[in-house]
């Protein structure tokens, strides 16, 4: 197996409170890896640590099999995109993207011509052509992420590293500078790690999400992987809307009170656990025909769906169900419900 | 919603009377006195040979004072904002203890360790060396007097710069010296400048740290507030206000410069309101 | 698992930094700070406890060296509050009212710190001397500024004069006008809403200057002398008495007047900053 970068039990503390509590995960050479979670998760400690701006507590980070400990950081070639880009803000587009070239030792540092080249090239490939002359404080904030971005493959990275690369810029820009750096990525082939506490940008961006909670890693795979087979309660909760329903497991069957709501089959799980089901997968039925049901007390515009609140007997909160092109049920009405795709996870 | 405009002046004029009894007067006598008896007159009393002795080791106190200053001052601002340890906060109260000494006191220590019953005394003695009563002396105290100024300057401002612009240098392969020189250097330029500008205002005008380990020697240990202290005391008013003038004017060229960079560097000067 | 065990708990009274030159910057720090300030403020206390303690109970009650705290720490105190109502009026005027001048006047507000203390000391004797443009103009009335008490205090005016405001224009530049607009809309009178409502938050910034200059004005010495006319146990300030003792190469003596001062003048700042941090917890500040 080719690695780029393996993480082993990384692990951080700051004072008494553990950021990272052993953290592995493997980064293959060329992929696209979202760092997901909540704030304080440990994700942005995380990418400090593979940047080698913080030193691990226990454990080790291995470059193409190095340890990073005992690599400096010029010689990490890690090009990192700060939250706020950190540009130097006495120095032009230009200058900041030559910065990690002339910062080479005598000996290693390529000509003044070849830097303006390679500056050239970079500048073409963000696409801030022209720009070169503009100071940070001139650029927009798109602009000023791509200027940050061509400084950080100037040095020739062997990895990239982006914290909360969309973070600071307003809504519509995020969505263009999506699409952007996915495709950048595709032509570069980088292999880059990002880290971000949005889902949609995780799901949308990455070859791989690896999500994080209370210092540790909950599940690492495929956007479809971790959105469809979660493997904890807390990823099935983070990513996506869910409704948790608390039931009791016995014969193969998720119960409700005195109704089998849902066939548990392919669980060893018994006793109290938590059913998650998203809007989606609850669909409305006929009251007779359905073991759940309610009655349905507010229907409200959701987007492109809409999305009905029922009150279920036996259910502390109201289920969120999403509603398909039908016609909406009324406030007070009766409905079944049936569950079409669920997940079930020991109580918490 | 607001005061009547009676109100309004009553309360302008009265912060203005006050300005005036407390500043302006002060201020415009210096120049007064000093061409009371005409240009002449002030001419021939600056180019009195102490008075330019004077003026000489002012210059020379503050251009030793100022290097060293600048070094502490970069050296104890990064410390303290760049890093976190125990103690942190002691340490900067401690570079601020100079603020809340008397002058007097800030000569007196040094007259304490190094005066003739100091404890190095009998020491220097032996070694032919002098401290007190000598250009190390009034370098010391006005060191003592002028330490705070420039990490105090520069500590609230780093620290509101962060570290990532650091981070991103050394990320990108620059060496530490290179980092510093490159970016943080650039960056904290003209808080540098303000805390210079405040230091050497405060290194050329100090008195009472100066007079006490001066032991004004005429046209040798003697600053410019020195000498205008034995002018004014010999009843040479005209020259120990035309050597005031001096002082003065240079008062108001580091006002002016303060003035500028408050105004157009504003954010980057950040203690521009704490002192 | 076992490279990284080396590594830790290297230095735990710090936490570790990729940024380098900790040790270069905290060395030069200590070493400038324990060189020019510590070691010598250290001397200063070794020095007055050598005196033994019969002897700095003599000098602490001596009628001169007590006159002479008093006339500091009183003089001292007093101008401070002076500058406090003062710099309250000046910070509000240059915030709230636009007029001709009106940055000129802000930047003058400075002068005292730009401007050598011996400068103005000779300056405003020269003006509060019986024969000075004030003084004459007070002259008649029986009045003396110059070479009194009212002499130190004048001084003492001029040089704390810009803390306060300083301290409290930030302060008032940033508060809300919403603030003021939602209590006259409540009903509430002009003086009612800068009494309840203005004052309050700008009360512990107005303190923090008031410390400031209090603590600047008790030491004080070059703008005083030439002011004050020195006449002992009338117009002699406790740092004065410092540099006589220093005269008489009464070291012990000069020590244990200046430890007495820093004691004094520390016992009391600490009083104004518990002082202001109760003001603060009672006005609902961090």
């Amino acid at each position: 197996m080719s690695v780029a970068l393996q993480i082993e039990k990384a692990a951080r503390q700051f004072g008494g409170f553990a950021a990272l509590k052993g953290v592995s995960l493997a980064i293959e050479p060329g992929e696209l890896l979202a760092l997901l979670g909540p704030s304080g998760s440990g994700k942005t400690t995380l990418l400090r640590l593979i940047a080698g701006l913080d030193h691990v507590d226990g454990g080790r980070i291995l470059f193409d099999g190095i340890d990073g400990e005992a690599l400096s950081l010029r010689d990490r070639r890690i090009g990192m995109v700060f939250q706020n880009y950190a540009l130097f803000r006495h120095l032009t587009v230009a200058g900041n993207v030559a910065f990690g070239l002339k910062a080479r030792p005598r000996a290693e540092r390529p000509s003044g011509a070849e830097i303006e080249r390679r500056v050239r090239e970079l500048l073409d490939l963000v696409q801030l052509q022209g720009l070169e002359r503009r100071y940070p404080s001139q650029l927009s904030g798109g602009q000023r992420q791509r200027a940050a971005l061509a400084r950080a493959l100037a040095i020739e990275p062997r990895v990239l590293l982006l914290d909360e690369p969309f973070g600071a810029l307003d809504a519509k820009v995020r969505k263009d500078l999506r699409a952007w750096l996915r495709e950048l990525h595709k032509r570069t082939g980088h292999t880059t790690v990002f880290v971000t506490h949005d889902q949609d940008e995780a799901l949308e961006l990455a070859d791989r999400v690896a999500i994080l909670n209370q210092g540790q890693l909950e599940q690492v795979g495929t956007p479809d992987a971790v959105y469809d087979h979660p493997a904890t309660p807390f990823v099935c909760g983070f990513l996506g809307e869910t409704n948790r329903l608390p039931v009791e497991v016995r014969g193969g069957q998720a119960w409700i009170e005195d109704r089998p709501v849902y066939a548990a089959s392919q669980t060893n799980l018994s006793g109290r656990a938590d059913l998650y089901v998203r809007p989606q997968h609850l669909k409305l039925d006929r009251p007779d025909a359905a073991l759940l049901g309610g009655v349905v007390e507010l229907v409200r515009r959701h987007g492109a769906i809409r999305r009905a609140e029922i009150a279920v007997r036996g259910l502390a909160k109201r289920l969120d169900v999403d509603i398909g092109g039908g016609v909406a049920p009324a406030r007070g009405e009766r409905v079944g419900l049936r569950i079409t795709k669920a997940h079930l996870f020991a109580a918490t | 919603m607001r005061e009547g405009a009676l109100a309004r002046r009553l309360l302008i004029g009265l912060a203005l009377t006050f300005l005036t009894l407390f500043l302006a007067l002060p201020l415009a006598i210096v120049f007064v006195e000093a061409l009371t008896r005409g240009w002449q007159a002030y001419r021939a009393a600056l180019a009195d040979p102490d008075s330019i002795a004077a003026i000489r080791l002012t210059l020379i106190v503050a251009a030793i004072a100022a290097p060293i200053n600048i070094v502490a001052g970069i050296a104890g601002a990064w410390a303290i904002a760049k890093y976190e340890f125990r103690g942190k906060s002691l340490l900067t109260s401690l570079i601020d203890l100079p603020f809340s000494v008397s002058p007097v006191i800030a000569g007196l220590v040094y007259v304490l360790l190094f005066g003739a019953q100091g404890y190095f005394g009998p020491f220097l003695k032996s070694q032919g060396l002098q401290i007190i009563f000598a250009l190390p002396g009034i370098v010391l105290a006005t060191l003592f007097v002028t330490f705070p100024f420039i990490a105090r300057e520069l500590i609230p401002h780093m620290q509101s710069l962060g570290n990532a612009d650091e981070e991103a240098a050394l990320t990108l392969g620059a060496s530490p010296w290179r980092t510093f020189l490159m970016v943080t250097l650039p960056n904290i330029k003209w808080s540098l400048l303000y805390g210079v500008l405040l230091c050497n205002a405060r290194a050329m005008g100090e008195f009472g740290a100066v007079a006490v380990v001066s032991g004004k020697i005429r046209g040798l240990t003697t600053t410019m507030p020195l000498q205008i202290e034995i002018l004014y005391n010999e009843y040479m008013g005209v020259a120990a206000f035309a050597v005031a003038s001096l002082l003065a004017l240079l008062a108001l060229v580091t006002l002016a410069a303060k003035t500028f960079l408050e105004w157009r560097y504003a954010d980057e000067i950040a203690a521009m309101r704490r002192h | 698992m076992s490279a990284a065990s080396g590594r830790i708990g290297a230095s735990s009274w710090r936490e570790r930094s990729v940024l380098p030159g900790f040790g270069l910057s905290f060395g030069i720090l200590v070493t400038a700070l324990s060189l020019i300030v510590l070691i010598p403020l250290a001397a200063l206390v070794l020095k007055a406890a050598s005196a033994g303690p019969e002897a700095i109970w003599a000098l602490a009650s001596s009628p001169r060296v007590q006159a002479a705290l008093r006339l500091s720490f009183g003089a001292a105190l007093l101008a401070a509050s002076i500058n406090l109502v003062f710099g309250l009026l000046i910070a509000w005027v240059l915030v709230r009212y636009d007029f001709p001048g009106r940055r000129f006047v802000d930047a003058a507000v400075d002068l005292p710190f730009a401007l050598p203390t011996a400068v103005a000391g000779i300056a405003l004797a020269a003006i509060y001397a019986p024969n000075g443009w004030i003084g004459s103009l007070l002259a008649p009335f029986g009045i003396r500024i110059g070479y009194t008490a009212a002499g130190v205090l004048v001084a003492l005016i001029f040089i704390g004069l810009p803390f306060v405001v300083r301290t409290v224009q930030p302060v008032l530049a940033e508060m809300e006008a919403e603030l003021e607009e939602a209590a006259a809309l409540l009903g509430a009178s002009r003086w009612r809403i800068i009494w309840s409502v203005i004052l309050p938050p700008v009360l512990p910034a107005a303190m923090t200057g008031f410390v400031l200059a209090f603590a600047r004005a008790v030491g004080e010495y070059g703008s005083v002398i030439f002011i004050a006319g020195n006449v002992p146990m009338v117009s002699e300030i406790a740092p004065l008495l410092i540099v006589i003792r220093l005269e008489q190469f009464d070291y012990a003596g000069a020590a244990v007047v200046g430890v007495l001062m820093l004691l004094l003048s520390f016992l009391l700042i600490l009083f104004f900053n518990l002082l202001q941090a109760g003001l603060r917890r009672r006005l609902g500040h961090v």
